[in-house]
């Protein structure tokens, strides 16, 4: 078996340049700052590709079965004999295809924001919080304890509002990132009673030990399952409050809110944070603890998979009438997740029926390219028109021919068109969903279509549609822009073709999968017509989407205010908790709790502003009040003091 | 001989006792103030002698007590006059009124 110590380099490598950046960037390696933080990101990736290569095909097997690996451990605060908090690397296949998806897309984001974030102010400001978030996020995918992976999930919050709020000068973009740090927060408040709940009743922190405990016949299962609260077992309200911080940090309803608002963030933050690795780790999350779920508490996976569909479902139409490009990127992100969170829902443990399981790390994976494709695309475009309104946008097919081909490779992928990335792994999705529940499934479908017409929509309508009308001589950024793009593509338009249910499963056996023709004709045919009608509708300019627009009426309005959600929001923070809660308490906080403390020291005030006459400086005065006490003291002791 | 009861000498010490206080409470002379002091202290003195002889007649404890205050009333007039003394010559008075300065 090889030595895996070198593993402790790919999260250290980031935050060594996190700290450098940050202590000395602005000072001393002002014109560096991007090479630096660009070359240790690389070698990070590097170092994760051979980590992959080593665990999938050199020692990560025994006896057929992938098993966990322990490359570090460090007790960091021990409570318990049983209880500690560590520092854990562990390697198991999940957790090494993550570190593979987060290294790579950082680097290409890294690449990328050479050329997009030239001339910025705060660059070494900008690429330490970019080491920050990806030696969080690195962190995060290797822990092997569940209040390690809760420490580095709070780092990547931080990392992402920092990141959101970047250019805090706007104040747009300072509210988002308030909005996103608050939503997830208060999902996390879940998360962290969840993990209480699991491990006083598991009496473990550590993954492994905790998901031995939940799954077979245990006394800590028997205990947490016959412990009961509203009716509900204990595993039930762990595993749910668990799957709501993951919800929270993945934009599943109704925690989404944040998401679309985050987009105010630099483009290529969007495309590594809000696309590729930070939302995912919700689904991560519900992965990381699958057996759990699977084994032990079906109803909780239920509550997975109905969140998962509901989120799909919402915001592809939501996506379909959005009219900023990064929004519906944006909405087509949280219904991508929402697809990789019902194909957990669906999934069961092991074997076959494992199916879910893989489909949903597999779309995962291709997601990642395809989706920071998508939107280091649309950092291009933005560039180039200077807007985020696709309605200013036209006709960039001859300008920007590397663009254009990424975006469509890009949009054919999501859209799942064979042979493209997300054809497989949408295709291995609804294959679960169809022996699990109809009812998903046809969910799945429409979706499917939808996505397929709001991404060629964005497509004919940034790169065909009307003529260009750029100002000045525009040309496709630099080189650095144009590499990140051109390996994605590649990466995009091969990545379906790895044999991932071999690699990872559920239980850690290879599974057989294949393609089968006559399943796929019908989401590929409901795609293509999707993929037709926005060119009908989208293709050149004209007033057909108005038309379809004013038919569909109040359905459309309320999909392009999506669904008043945020309305609601705003209506239940401002009208009820704070007018009926926050007021209140904040009267009694004022007229109580002050006022006790503010009458106190007046009543003290007053007193002493009557009495303080007494002290008159005159020495007669002292000695009468000295003899007078004397007397009062004889009198005590004569009379009362027998 | 006809001895003079101890009532009556009680009532001498009680009688110069506050003369004293009078004294010590209305003169606004300070030099006035320390004899008034002066007189308490004999006061007590008178008190103590009266009770040795009458109670205690073996014993010279209340004797000893009188020339311990005798001694202390000579330092105490030495320092009280020297604090006078001073006060005099930041205040070119030695009412004391005009030193009231340390209040509120």
């Amino acid at each position: 078996m090889p030595n895996y110590a070198y593993i402790v380099m790919i999260p250290l490598l980031p935050l060594a340049s996190f700290l450098l950046l940050g202590l000395f960037g602005r000072k001393y390696l002002r014109g560096y700052s991007g090479t630096f933080g660009t070359a240790s990101l690389l070698i990070s990736a590097v170092l994760s590709c051979i980590t992959a290569y080593n665990y999938f095909f050199v020692s990560g097997k025994t006896n057929g079965l992938y098993h966990q690996i322990v490359a570090m451990k460090y007790v960091w605060l021990p409570f318990t004999p049983g209880i500690s908090i560590d520092m854990t690397l562990l390697l198991e296949s999940i957790s090494v295809m993550m570190i593979v998806i987060v290294t790579f897309v950082s680097a290409m984001v890294h690449i990328f924001s050479l050329g997009y974030m030239k001339g910025q102010q705060r660059l070494g400001t900008y690429y330490s919080f970019l080491s920050l978030f990806t030696f969080s996020m690195l962190g995060l995918v290797l822990s092997g304890n569940i209040f390690q992976i809760y420490i580095f999930w709070e780092l990547v919050g931080v990392s992402s509002y920092l990141l959101i709020g970047f250019y805090f000068d706007k104040p747009s973009a300072v509210a988002a990132s308030k909005k996103a740090f608050i939503v997830t927060r208060f999902a996390d408040l879940g998360f962290l009673i969840g993990i209480l709940i699991l491990a006083f009743h598991a009496e473990s922190l550590d993954f492994t030990t905790l998901i031995r405990r939940l799954t077979s016949g245990s006394p800590e299962l028997l205990k947490i399952t016959t412990a009961s609260f509203l009716g509900i077992s204990m595993l039930s309200w762990g595993l749910s409050l668990v799957f709501i911080g993951g919800a929270g940090k993945s934009a599943m309803f109704p925690l989404h809110i944040w998401l679309p608002d985050a987009m105010e963030g630099p483009t290529p933050v969007s495309a590594l944070i809000h696309a590729a690795t930070m939302v995912v780790a919700g689904v991560y999350l519900v992965a990381r603890l699958f057996p759990v779920f699977a084994i032990s508490d079906p109803d909780a996976l239920k509550l997975v998979m109905y969140t998962g569909a509901l989120s799909a479902l919402l915001a592809a139409i939501i996506a379909c009438t959005q009219t900023d490009l990064k929004r519906v990127l944006a909405y087509s992100t949280m219904s991508q997740i929402g697809y990789m969170m019902f194909a957990l829902g669906v999934s069961g443990y092991g074997g076959e029926s494992g199916l879910g399981y893989t489909a949903s790390m597999f779309h995962l994976f291709t997601h990642a390219f395809f989706k920071s494709l998508l939107f280091l695309c649309a950092g291009m475009v933005i560039h180039a028109f200077h807007s985020n309104e696709i309605k200013d946008m036209g006709g960039l097919r001859k300008i920007m021919p590397v663009t254009h081909i990424g975006f469509l490779i890009a949009c054919l992928a999501i859209a799942g068109i064979p042979p493209f990335s997300g054809f497989f792994s949408k295709e291995e999705i609804l294959q679960a969903a169809f022996r699990s529940s109809k009812w998903v499934y046809a969910v799945g479908l429409l979706t499917s279509g939808l996505t397929a017409f709001y991404m060629f929509r964005l497509y004919f309508s940034i790169f065909w549609s009307k003529e260009a009308k750029l100002s000045g001589n525009q040309r496709e950024g630099t080189a650095s822009m144009r590499i990140p793009l051109v390996i994605l593509s590649i990466c995009t338009a091969l990545a379906g073709f790895v044999p991932f249910s071999k690699l990872i499963t559920s239980d850690g056996l290879p599974l057989e999968t294949h393609v089968n023709i006559n399943f796929s004709i019908i989401p590929v045919s409901i795609a293509l017509f999707g993929i037709f009608s926005a060119a009908y509708l989208y293709r050149i300019e004209n007033d057909r989407p108005e038309k379809v627009a004013r038919y569909l009426g109040k359905w459309y309005q309320a999909a392009f205010k999506k669904f008043y959600i945020d309305e609601l929001y705003i209506f239940i923070t401002k009208k009820i908790i704070f007018r009926l809660i926050g007021r209140p308490v904040a009267w009694i906080d004022k007229q109580v709790v002050d006022g006790f403390m503010n009458s106190l020291a007046s009543i003290t005030a007053k007193i002493s502003e009557g009495i303080k006459g007494l002290q008159s400086g005159k020495i007669q005065n002292y000695a009468l009040y000295f003899f007078a006490g004397i007397a009062g003291l004889a009198v005590l002791f004569i009379y009362l003091w027998k | 001989m006809n001895e003079v009861p101890l009532s009556h000498i009680l009532f001498v010490s009680t009688a110069l006792f506050f003369t004293g206080m009078y004294g010590l409470f209305t003169r606004r002379n300070m030099i006035t103030m320390l004899m008034s002091i002066e007189l308490i202290l004999n006061s007590v003195n008178i008190n103590f002698i009266a009770f040795n002889k009458y109670l205690h007649a073996d014993k010279l404890d209340g004797v000893f007590f009188t020339i311990f205050i005798i001694t202390i009333a000579a330092a105490e007039a030495a320092i009280a006059i020297a604090i006078i003394i001073n006060l005099y010559r930041s205040h070119q008075s030695i009412d004391i009124e005009d030193a009231a300065e340390m209040k509120y």
